[in-house]
């Protein structure tokens, strides 16, 4: 059972506020991403949680029970740190049973729960071993199996696998995934990778400058970003996003006049010169004989499984257009695009998503 | 972390450090604050060990007696030379020894290992075994070479005293220069060598616009750490010369040492080592403004 | 760009030769250890001879020697643990808990080091002799900790400074209080820096030449000042001088060849690595 409360929590150095009142309720057994670009505010809240950084105001709650005072290692929670912070003159197992030594846990309980952890992430073989002598994915996995043995009420993980190389991360994801579902415990995971996110999350808190732009499943944040920060950090490759006038409005429909000059129809009854952003998802778009947008491409992408065209409809940006691979896209040839369904999304002036019906 | 320096600062409050910190602090402002004072105190009484009918209040009249004599525009004079010729011989040595031991030869290790060794001899070693087997007129290496070459020894400590001290001491400290070079050299990124070789430097340029601008710190610090040391030469003179003849090898240190533990003239030894602490404090101002520079917390 | 082989030559010949002329006053030194009185004078100078050990045994069992000896290690063991035991926690405190002054009091320390020791000789003489510890292991312990205490917190903090402060983090959500962190964790992972430090505490303090020539004058005397009684006319006795002065230098130019790395921080504050 683990249960944590955020409540206004904020986080001062000085003047400079990083952590501006943060409200969040995290539920038993939830995996809970935070994500947001470097310096948002993310990790400081991950050790405010920990219990290694002060807590400036608000409150932070376990199971109802208010922590903001309590000492780290008596908040029950067991942290994997992004440079794994292994104790470089203990073996793997010695690693693993530290906690448990210190907290005066027997000898034969301690190798016992080891024992089991190691078997969880395929390190029977290395408990010998110092950490000098392991690989990165290894180092990466005695951290994680120091903290299974703590038998913690909740994990936190600080960016766990910046330090891998791609396909070691892939892999890795899939065992912390794997590690959810076997423990069915509460775990709390800082990225600045959105896939990470999309991949682990039951639910993704997004940060931006010491607050939360949204909180929600991945599909959620993507389908239904609450602002046009979120529209950006969700999806890869990115949302377009294009800067657009109203200029007409006819019943349930209005008709958007789009930077670079051509014309495009959304669902919603919009105020005639109100100034708005057009969110397309690359994957939403598709070619069309002829009407629609129409743009020079630029750059192609072959991809294999699919192809990514970048072409020049006269906006600021260029329109990223997911295709299939079989496409026929070339390069300098000026192409028609048409949305696939209503997958649109609009946000006014201030940045702020406009609901639109049928998303 | 862009925010690591207040984060780190910050858990300062989590812990007092102050009992922590008193032992060392308590101790070191013990030693640098009551004998500095005593020294600037004694400088101004009359005080004498063997004649305690000589006292009270003395004025400047020791610094008076102390810059007035003979021997003290001499020993201020022989310890520039001394600190000059030293630190000259030292960086030259120490930037060439430098350059050379970073390349690769066989047996580079070892070769090193003797360059470096000769700082790890005492002083008074160090000056004896110079004056003896290697610069007595009579029995010396130095001597045998001389009559070998045609010339005739040299009777370093009375002929070439001062010199003769510098050749020691340098000695001594070309092993200290070579070390921390040889380090600062070996921080030294390798692609700009190379790439200054591909832009068509040869030797000598790799040199004045690589090598140089690279240990300019690095030789600033040996420079002003040699150069607190060499104020404080003591023991080399002590085994050789004692001063001698004459004054020609009484540096301020020795002069002090002569007048407080020699003539037990404490009033005169402490004007003396007011003098001493000033001139060493010039040095210290700017090795100190150096090394700030270079802490990070 | 590879040296060509008459460069190779070159940088090898220079190498050694330079290496051989810087090292030879010692070599030589060792080797007039191993002569007779007689050879040692010679003319010219002898490189080959029948090699006698008497005059180290000489050396050995004559009482001043030993003395000396047991001297030169009493204070600079003593001045280095007891530097270490006062260095280390505010060491530590400076390290993992900075605040706005650690920079101003590190420089302060450096400065303290800066002070030319002459310029305090008639003092420092003077509260030995009133307390009676002129001539004492005591008086130069205190003496030498205290001018090599600066150089000891330095070298420390720049130790302390490299263990990842992640790891310490880790320790404290494992449950590991100051005392553990301090017993568990740092003393192991700076283990080897500590051992570095008092090894440069025990070259710079075996080597000091000029507090334990003036404040001690027979109980006291180190192996420096033994040595240099050697300087009087009475005493020139080649031979012996090399003996006793290559068994007074040989333990702790090992030491010295050993630790070079780590020296460079301790002789410079740090600002070179």
């Amino acid at each position: 059972m683990c249960t944590l409360e955020l409540k206004n929590l904020r986080k001062a150095y000085g003047n400079v506020e990083v952590i501006k009142g943060v409200d969040l309720t995290i539920n038993d057994r939830e995996f809970v991403v935070f994500v947001g670009p470097s310096g948002c505010g993310k990790s400081t809240l991950l050790r405010m949680i920990a219990g290694l950084e002060e807590i400036s105001g608000g409150e932070l709650l376990i199971d109802g029970v208010r922590v903001n005072q309590v000492p780290p290692d008596k908040r029950g929670l067991a942290m994997v740190f992004q440079s794994y912070a292994l104790y470089p003159h203990m073996n793997v197992a010695d690693n693993m049973a530290f906690a448990l030594r210190l907290a005066g846990v027997p000898k034969a309980e301690r190798d016992a729960r080891v024992a089991v952890a190691a078997k969880t992430l395929q390190l029977d073989a290395l408990l010998d071993r110092k950490p000098a002598n392991l690989s990165g994915g290894q180092r990466q996995r005695v951290a994680i199996g120091r903290a299974i043995v703590r038998q913690p009420k909740a994990f936190l993980f600080d960016e766990p696998l910046s330090n891998l190389d791609a396909a070691l991360r892939v892999q890795t994801r899939i065992e912390i995934a794997k590690l959810h579902n076997d423990l069915k415990s509460t775990m709390i995971y800082v990225t600045h990778d959105q896939i990470e996110a999309m991949t682990l999350a039951d639910r993704i808190v997004v940060f931006n400058a010491g607050r939360i732009e949204q909180v929600g499943t991945p599909l959620e944040l993507y389908h239904n970003p609450a602002n046009l920060f979120v529209a950006g950090f969700i999806g890869s490759p990115k949302m377009n996003l294009i800067g657009a006038e109203v200029v007409q409005t006819d019943g349930s429909a209005s008709m958007l006049k789009l930077e670079g000059g051509s014309g495009f129809a959304v669902p919603a009854r919009l105020a005639p010169g109100a100034k708005v952003t057009l969110g397309l998802r690359p994957e939403h778009i598709e070619l069309a004989p002829e009407g629609g947008l129409a743009g020079k491409v630029e750059v192609v992408e072959h991809l294999g499984n699919e192809t990514i065209a970048y072409a020049d409809i006269g906006a600021a940006q260029p329109l990223t257009v997911k295709l299939s691979s079989d496409a026929p896209v070339r390069l300098g040839e000026t192409l028609h695009f048409a949305l696939r369904g209503h997958a649109a999304s609009l946000f006014d002036e201030q940045g702020q998503a406009i609901a639109l019906p049928g998303t | 972390m862009a925010n690591a320096k207040p984060k780190m600062q910050h858990r300062a409050k989590l812990m007092r450090t102050w009992p922590l910190l008193t032992p060392a602090v308590g101790v070191l402002l013990l030693w640098a604050l009551v004998p500095l004072a005593m020294t600037l105190w004694f400088s101004f009484q009359r005080y004498n060990l063997v004649d305690p009918t000589i006292s009270g209040f003395a004025g400047w009249s020791n610094y008076k007696f102390l810059v007035e004599s003979p021997a003290f525009l001499a020993s201020i004079l022989n310890e520039l030379v001394m600190v000059a010729a030293v630190l000259v011989i030292t960086l030259v040595l120490g930037v060439a020894f430098a350059v050379l031991y970073d390349q690769e030869f066989p047996g580079r290790a070892i070769a090193r290992l003797l360059v470096i060794g000769p700082f790890f001899v005492m002083p008074t070693v160090a000056a004896l075994i110079w004056k003896n087997l290697l610069m007595d007129p009579v029995n010396g290496v130095f001597a045998y070479i001389a009559r070998s070459l045609g010339f005739t020894p040299l009777d370093w400590f009375t002929h070439a005293p001062m010199a003769g001290e510098v050749m020691i001491v340098s000695w001594e400290w070309v092993p200290f220069a070579t070390l921390i070079l040889l380090t600062a050299m070996q921080s030294l990124d390798r692609q700009q060598i190379e790439a200054a070789k591909m832009d068509g430097a040869r030797g000598p340029q790799i040199l004045r616009y690589v090598i140089l601008p690279h240990l300019s710190r690095p030789i600033t610090i040996v420079m002003m750490m040699e150069t607190i040391y060499l104020l404080a030469v003591f023991a080399e003179i002590f085994v050789t010369t004692s001063g001698g003849p004459g004054h020609a090898t009484t540096t301020l240190t020795y002069l002090i040492y002569q007048k407080a533990l020699v003539a037990f003239d404490v009033g005169g030894a402490s004007a003396g080592g007011v003098i001493a602490v000033i001139l060493a404090n010039i040095v210290a101002l700017f090795l100190i403004r150096s090394v700030a520079r270079n802490v990070d917390l | 760009m590879k040296a060509s082989p008459l460069q190779k030559l070159i940088v090898f010949v220079l190498g050694w030769g330079a290496a051989l002329l810087m090292f030879f006053p010692v070599a030589w030194m060792v080797l007039t250890g191993f002569k007779s009185e007689i050879d040692a004078v010679h003319s010219p100078p002898l490189l080959i001879f029948h090699p006698i050990l008497s005059n180290f045994t000489h050396v050995i069992h004559e009482g001043d020697y030993l003395g000396a000896l047991g001297n030169s290690v009493g204070i600079a063991l003593g001045a280095t643990v007891l530097g270490l035991l006062i260095a280390m926690p505010g060491a530590y405190a400076m390290a993992f808990f900075p605040n706005r002054w650690t920079k101003d009091l590190l420089l302060w320390m450096l400065s303290t080091k800066m002070m030319p020791a002459v310029g305090v000789l008639m003092p420092i003489y003077l509260i030995c002799q009133k307390s009676g510890l002129l001539d004492t292991l005591t008086g130069l312990v205190l003496v030498m900790m205290l001018s090599n205490l600066p150089i000891i917190v330095w070298m420390l903090y720049t130790f302390f400074k490299e263990i990842p402060g992640d790891i310490i983090e880790a320790s404290r959500m494992d449950g590991a209080g100051p005392l553990a962190q301090l017993r568990i964790v740092l003393l192991p992972l700076a283990g080897p820096g500590i051992a570095s430090t008092a090894l440069l505490s025990i070259i710079l303090t075996w080597n000091e030449a000029f507090w334990s020539l003036n404040l001690t004058s027979s109980n006291a005397a180190p192996l420096t000042a033994f040595i240099a009684t050697f300087s009087a006319p009475e005493g020139l006795f080649w031979a012996k001088l090399s003996a006793a002065s290559t068994l007074a230098v040989a333990p702790i130019l090992i030491f010295g060849w050993l630790t070079q790395r780590q020296l460079v921080r301790g002789l410079t504050f740090g600002a070179v690595k």
